[in-house]
C-alpha cells in the first residue's frame, strides 16, 4: 500500500516542481538566501532549515496541494503513525492537562530533550479553567460531547496528535508523534484529555 | 540611571490600577490605521495600553536615544571619525530627520537592501572602522549590557517619530528584497514545519491571550512594526527590530538568522513595506 502511495507522490511532485522553478524564482532565492544567512544556536541546528517532502509540497503550493497530492501524502502519513502495542489508547487526563500546558521544548533557548511540552493551549481552548488560550486551532472544549460519539474516535484523536498531516497536509498543527517530540505515553494522556469523561475539557 | 529607571518604572506597573482614574488625556490614534475586526483584548492588554499612554511624555527610550545621539556626534572607533560627519542613510550623509521611516532601501555603496540597524553597522565598519565581527558577537541587549548600535538605532528611530513609513518598494532592488522577504515569511521548516505565516499570516488569531498581527495586511504589518525599537519592561532592556525577528525565528524552532544579514533585511523590508503610508510613533514601550 505505502509502496504504491509513494512513488505516485514522488511523481506527481515532480510535475508541480517544474512550473514552480519556472515561473519566479523569488522561492529559491529565499531558500538561498535563508541557507546562507542562518547558522546554528543551543539544540537549534542548521539541519532544521532543510525542507522535508512534506513541507516542499506545502511550501511550494501555497499550502494548498493539489487534491491527488494531498490525499495520497495524506494517506502515507497515516500509514506510518504506530499505535501503541498494548491496544490502550487512553491515559491519564491530568497528566495530560499539565503536558497541554507546556510550551516549551525545540527553541534555541530550551534545554535539549524529550519529551517536549503538548503546546496545546497556546493554539487550543480546552478546559474552560484555563482562559488563557490561542486561536490558531479550534476550540476542544466538550470534545467528547462533540466528536465522541463518532466510530473509532481515540485511534483518530492519538492518530492526529501524532501526525495531524495524515489528515489535512498542510494544517499548522506539528506532527508530535511523527518527530518523536511526544512519546506513547504523552499521546495517550492527551487522548485522555480530550475524551475522558472525568476530564475538564467535558466538564 | 537605568537602574533607578528600572524600579521607578516597577512602582508604576505595580501602581498600575491607578491609571484607570487618572483623567484620560487624548491619546493620538494612527490615522491610517483601519480598525481590525473584533479584536478580543484581555484585562491585561488593555491595561498595559493605559499605561503606555501614560508613558509616551517619559518614554524610557529617550535615554537610550540620547546616549545614541551623544554616539552619533562623537567621533569614534579606529578611523576617529562621527557617524555624522560620514554615514549616510540614504537622505544625505549625517542626515537623521526622516531617515528611519525609509528604511530598509537599497545602498548603492554597499551594494545592498538595509534596514536601519543594518545600515548603522555598515558605516561602523566602513567609516569608522570597527570590526564587524566585534559587532556581531553581542549584538542585542541584555540585563546588564546595551551595545552602541542599539543606542544608534534607537536615535536614528527617534528622528523618525511621528512620520508616514515609505519604503521605496519601486526600487527594483527593493522589490525584490520584498518578495524574497514574502517567500521567507512563507517558508516552513523545522520540527514544527512551522513559518513565520503560520502565527502572522490569519487575521484574528492568538498564541494564548497574544494577539497575531497579520504581516501581510497593511493593519498588521504596522503592529509589527510599531513601538521597535522598544523598551521592554520584561528584563527592563531596549531592543531593536533586528532582535525581534530573531526571537520569532527562535519561537519557530528554526537556528538562528545572522546579524545583520540579507534575510533579516529581506523580512523587514515585507514587513515595514506592508506598513507604508501609516505614521510610525518612534522608539517605544514593549510588554
Amino acid at each position: 500500500m505505502k509502496n504504491n502511495i509513494l512513488p505516485a507522490a514522488m511523481a506527481t511532485l515532480l510535475l508541480i516542481a517544474l512550473p514552480a522553478a519556472a515561473e519566479g524564482d523569488y522561492r529559491a532565492k529565499a531558500i538561498a538566501v535563508i541557507k546562507k544567512d542562518f547558522q546554528p544556536r543551543g539544540q537549534a541546528s542548521i539541519d532544521r532549515l532543510a525542507e522535508d517532502g512534506l513541507q516542499a509540497v506545502c511550501n511550494r503550493t501555497g499550502n494548498k496541494p493539489p487534491e491527488g497530492v494531498g490525499k495520497a501524502m495524506e494517506a502515507d502519513q497515516l500509514a506510518n503513525v504506530k499505535y501503541p502495542a498494548d491496544g490502550k489508547l487512553m491515559g491519564d487526563w491530568k497528566a495530560g492537562e499539565k503536558l497541554a500546558q507546556s510550551g516549551r521544548g525545540f527553541t534555541w533557548s530550551d534545554k535539549p530533550g524529550l519529551p517536549v511540552g503538548g503546546n496545546c493551549y497556546n493554539c487550543h481552548q480546552i478546559s474552560p479553567k484555563e482562559t488563557s488560550f490561542g486561536t490558531i486551532g479550534p476550540s476542544l472544549y466538550q470534545f467528547l460531547k462533540l466528536r465522541g460519539t463518532q466510530p473509532d474516535i481515540q485511534k483518530y484523536v492519538y492518530s492526529k496528535i501524532y501526525n495531524a498531516k495524515a489528515y489535512n497536509l498542510c494544517s499548522d498543527m506539528p506532527r508530535f508523534g511523527h518527530i518523536s517530540a511526544l512519546g506513547e505515553k504523552q499521546i495517550k494522556d492527551l487522548v485522555a484529555l480530550l475524551l475522558d469523561p472525568e476530564s475538564p475539557a467535558n466538564k | 540611571m537605568k537602574q533607578n529607571l528600572i524600579g521607578a518604572l516597577c512602582a508604576i506597573v505595580i501602581m498600575g490600577g491607578a491609571f484607570a482614574q487618572t483623567p484620560k488625556k487624548p491619546v493620538a490614534k494612527p490615522a491610517a490605521q483601519t480598525a481590525p475586526a473584533v479584536e478580543a483584548k484581555d484585562a491585561a492588554t488593555i491595561e498595559f495600553e493605559k499605561f503606555r499612554a501614560e508613558m509616551e511624555d517619559s518614554n524610557p527610550a529617550e535615554l537610550f536615544e540620547m546616549k545614541g545621539e551623544e554616539q552619533w556626534k562623537t567621533k569614534r572607533g579606529p578611523k576617529n571619525v562621527a557617524l555624522a560627519e560620514s554615514c549616510d542613510l540614504g537622505l544625505g550623509i549625517g542626515k537623521v530627520q526622516g531617515a528611519y521611516v525609509k528604511m530598509p532601501r537599497y545602498f548603492a555603496d554597499a551594494d545592498a537592501v538595509m534596514d536601519a540597524e543594518r545600515r548603522i553597522v555598515w558605516c561602523m565598519v566602513e567609516k569608522q572602522g570597527f570590526k564587524f565581527d566585534d559587532i556581531a558577537k553581542k549584538p542585542f541587549a541584555n540585563a546588564n549590557f546595551t551595545p552602541d548600535i542599539t543606542n544608534l538605532v534607537t536615535y536614528v528611530a527617534s528622528h523618525s517619530r511621528n512620520m508616514k513609513i515609505a519604503v521605496p518598494l519601486k526600487e527594483p532592488k527593493v522589490r525584490e528584497a520584498w518578495e524574497i522577504g514574502k517567500e521567507i515569511a512563507a517558508y516552513r521548516a523545522g520540527p514544527y514545519d512551522f513559518s513565520c505565516n503560520t502565527c502572522h499570516g490569519t487575521d484574528g488569531k492568538r498564541i494564548r491571550m497574544q494577539n497575531l498581527p497579520n504581516l501581510s495586511t497593511p493593519a498588521g504589518a504596522m503592529k509589527g512594526v510599531q513601538g521597535w525599537p522598544g523598551y521592554r519592561m520584561t528584563g527592563g532592556v531596549m531592543l531593536t527590530h533586528q532582535w525581534r525577528m530573531g526571537d520569532c525565528f527562535r519561537q519557530q524552532r528554526f537556528p538562528e538568522p545572522k546579524y545583520a544579514s540579507d534575510a533579516v533585511a529581506y523580512l523587514l523590508t515585507y514587513m515595514i513595506g506592508n506598513a507604508n503610508g501609516q505614521v510610525y510613533k518612534g522608539p517605544g514601550i514593549k510588554r
